[in-house]
């Protein structure tokens, strides 16, 4: 086993499609990666290319058919349904590129629910919940509906929502593919702020601009990782785990 | 913790009903249907039985009743050569009476009852009643009440005095205006000092001899001494109609036979049957046991309940396939809601529970405003009727109990189709 720094650690993963018939599909086939603690990493690739079937099997959203995936020193390639659902609850979090946020909820409530489905209190956590609130910038809009706060507000919601759980890294999915480039860059400023706080981030993206602020870009081509840019090496920061 | 997070469950499920708040409504309108006509046709039925059974329950459950009958045509034809020619006789006799008291075990008193129908007068007033001849120990067997003066004793019958008892409602038809005590009375040719009026518990004497048909109030009796009844108007009674005549002679009416306890008159039945049987060679009385009376009343009760039941859980399982219906449709609805929950760490059983408590919250709640209106419903039904209604605790609990099983049962498919969808895919679906 590698040192235990690398958050993630992708071995041979291959994910197969069966549609019914033989035309099974091939969208990962053997992919290897391994993603440090605190590093922000970019993935990058056309449509078709697995960037897709990728983000769904770093999530836990989906298990890979062939490979181990390894969570912070877990396998969570083999975990029944509901370990999955926890390892997702606890180790990720997700910023979605339509924000994702639930209807009926407030902006204080929508933070919250990653806490629900991990047992927590509420109330106990209230305090820090308020703290990401106004981390993000939202202190004064607690009790606001999604529907009452613009696109770039609704993001910086659901990035309040995402480190609730203190997961291990932040899962970003086009996160500025609906907002326009001023408030898609004060998303992206916030997320480049997590990452200088130690923060892990994988981030999917179309928009090399978007990319370029990663350390690391991949490039996926026909369910392999075609090429690799290392912009910078990867940030120094005192601790890995952060806040 | 759990009992928070149950709370908060539940909240969000309101939460998310409060959205739609019109079809949330409508959804809950069929249980609310459900449930109120579970109570409110388990309350008329209730007080329908209530109502019959109170109406046996006063003829006594320790009585055993015999009545005298006229004989169908066809016997009478028969026994058209009889000794006295023109004259029928049937019905009960004196021995009859002496003869139970004296053979059949576990009897406590028999009294005999002379029922004729003529009309009373006082000053204008006449009015037709029931002249009912009979004994002291009428009170013991009737547990009929004494209003005002005292019911017929002991030295009246034996002196045959000319005295009479008269119930509450003929008193004041009788008398409007004044004190009816101690006036007289004029029955045919002679006059009866009142010496009481008598509260009637039930009226056991006013199913015989067709009372009730010839449209005259129920509570017109006149109790006099039996010995004067036999005396003043004899056994033989002549009825003119439209040119021919009938004569009749009945002895007794009625004779009511208070057993000792409800076991001896289980027994006592069979052996009165068999004894009046021996003596009356024509069918010419009947045998009514207000105990039998009572159990079919429950039987019927019994059937009446689960008709009337059915009747109402098919309505409340119309409610409930109505709430199945919105809630797949809701699933279908909150897709995206169902990827965004699984995708920030929900359980299938999460999902599963959230949907269930958002359909149990909306049929608890239907079942709520339902045993509201289905308890006020039974009141406005016998304020509007006369029908008596009776809301009972158990079908209270009962409709509530099925409101909120219909939820659990017919919340199961719909949560379970959200918690088997795909996070994937439902995190895709718009």
């Amino acid at each position: 086993m590698p040192a235990d720094s690398a958050i993630i650690r992708i071995r041979d993963v291959e994910k197969r499609y069966v549609l019914g018939g033989e035309a099974d599909v091939l969208a990962l086939r053997g992919v290897n990666l391994d993603v440090e603690a605190g590093s922000y990493l970019a993935i990058m690739g056309p449509s078709g290319s697995g960037k897709s079937t990728m983000l769904n099997i770093l999530g836990c959203l989906d298990r890979p058919t062939a490979g181990r995936y390894f969570l912070g020193g877990e396998d969570v390639s083999r975990m029944p349904d509901d370990q999955l659902s926890e390892a997702r609850g606890l180790k990720i979090g997700f910023i979605f590129q339509s924000y994702n946020l639930i209807a009926q909820l407030t902006v204080l409530e929508n933070i919250q629910v990653p806490l629900l489905y991990q047992g927590k209190d509420v109330r106990t956590h209230l305090e820090s919940c308020l703290e990401l609130a106004k981390l993000v910038g939202l202190g004064d809009r607690l009790h606001h509906r999604p529907s009452q706060l613009s696109g770039g507000q609704q993001q910086r919601v659901a990035v309040a929502r995402s480190l609730v759980n203190n997961p291990l890294m932040i899962l970003a999915d086009e996160p500025t593919g609906n907002l326009d480039s001023k408030t898609g860059q004060e998303v992206l400023d916030l997320i480049d702020r997590l990452n200088e706080a130690g923060k892990t981030i994988v981030l999917v993206t179309h928009d090399d601009r978007v990319a370029s602020r990663a350390d690391r870009v991949i490039h996926m081509k026909d369910g392999l990782i075609d090429r690799e840019v290392v912009n910078r090496p990867m940030r120094a920061r005192p601790a890995v785990s952060s806040s | 913790m759990l009992t928070f997070q149950f709370v908060s469950t539940v909240r969000l499920g309101i939460k998310s009903l409060m959205l739609h708040k019109l079809r949330s409504a409508l959804t809950m309108l069929g249980i609310i249907f459900g449930v109120c006509s579970v109570i409110a046709m388990l309350a008329i039925g209730e007080g329908a039985s209530y109502e019959a059974q109170e109406a046996i329950k006063n003829l006594g459950s320790n009585n055993i009743l015999l009545r005298s009958l006229k004989p169908p045509d066809q016997a009478r034809q028969q026994a058209g050569g009889s000794p006295r020619g023109m004259q029928l006789a049937y019905g009960l006799t004196y021995e009859d009476g002496a003869r139970i008291q004296s053979t059949i075990p576990g009897v406590n008193r028999v009294l005999p009852m002379r029922i004729i129908r003529e009309n009373v007068r006082f000053d204008r007033n006449e009015i037709p009643c029931q002249v009912i001849g009979t004994l002291p120990s009428y009170m013991a067997v009737t547990g009929a009440g004494i209003v005002r003066g005292r019911f017929l004793a002991h030295l009246d019958e034996q002196h045959a005095e000319n005295v009479c008892v008269i119930t509450t409602g003929l008193a004041r038809r009788l008398f409007p205006h004044l004190d009816p005590m101690q006036h007289a009375v004029k029955i045919d040719t002679f006059y009866y000092r009142i010496i009481g009026i008598l509260q009637e518990r039930s009226q056991p004497e006013q199913r015989t001899q067709a009372g009730a048909m010839e449209g005259q109030p129920l509570d017109n009796n006149v109790y006099i001494p039996l010995s004067v009844s036999r005396t003043r108007f004899g056994e033989t009674l002549i009825r003119r109609s439209a040119g021919s005549f009938e004569a009749e002679e009945v002895q007794l009416h009625q004779i009511t036979v208070q057993m000792q306890n409800l076991a001896s008159v289980e027994t006592a039945d069979p052996q009165i049957r068999t004894l009046l049987g021996r003596f009356h060679d024509q069918n010419d009385y009947e045998i009514i046991v207000p105990l039998q009376l009572l159990r079919q009343a429950e039987q019927t009760k019994r059937i009446f309940n689960i008709v009337l039941g059915s009747i109402a859980a098919i309505s409340l399982l119309v409610g409930g396939i109505g709430i199945m219906n919105i809630m797949l449709a809701t699933v279908t609805e909150r897709t995206r809601e169902i990827g965004i929950r699984r995708a920030l760490g929900a359980k299938r059983r999460d999902i599963t529970t959230q949907f269930l408590v958002e359909t149990v919250v909306l049929s608890v709640g239907g079942g709520l405003v339902g045993v509201l209106v289905g308890v006020l419903t039974p009141l406005v039904v016998s304020q509007l009727t006369t029908m008596k209604t009776i809301v009972t605790v158990w079908s209270v609990l009962l409709a509530f109990g099925i409101s909120g099983a219909v939820g659990i049962v017919f919340g199961l498919y719909p949560a379970s189709a959200a918690a088997k969808l795909d996070p994937i895919e439902a995190l895709r679906h718009e």
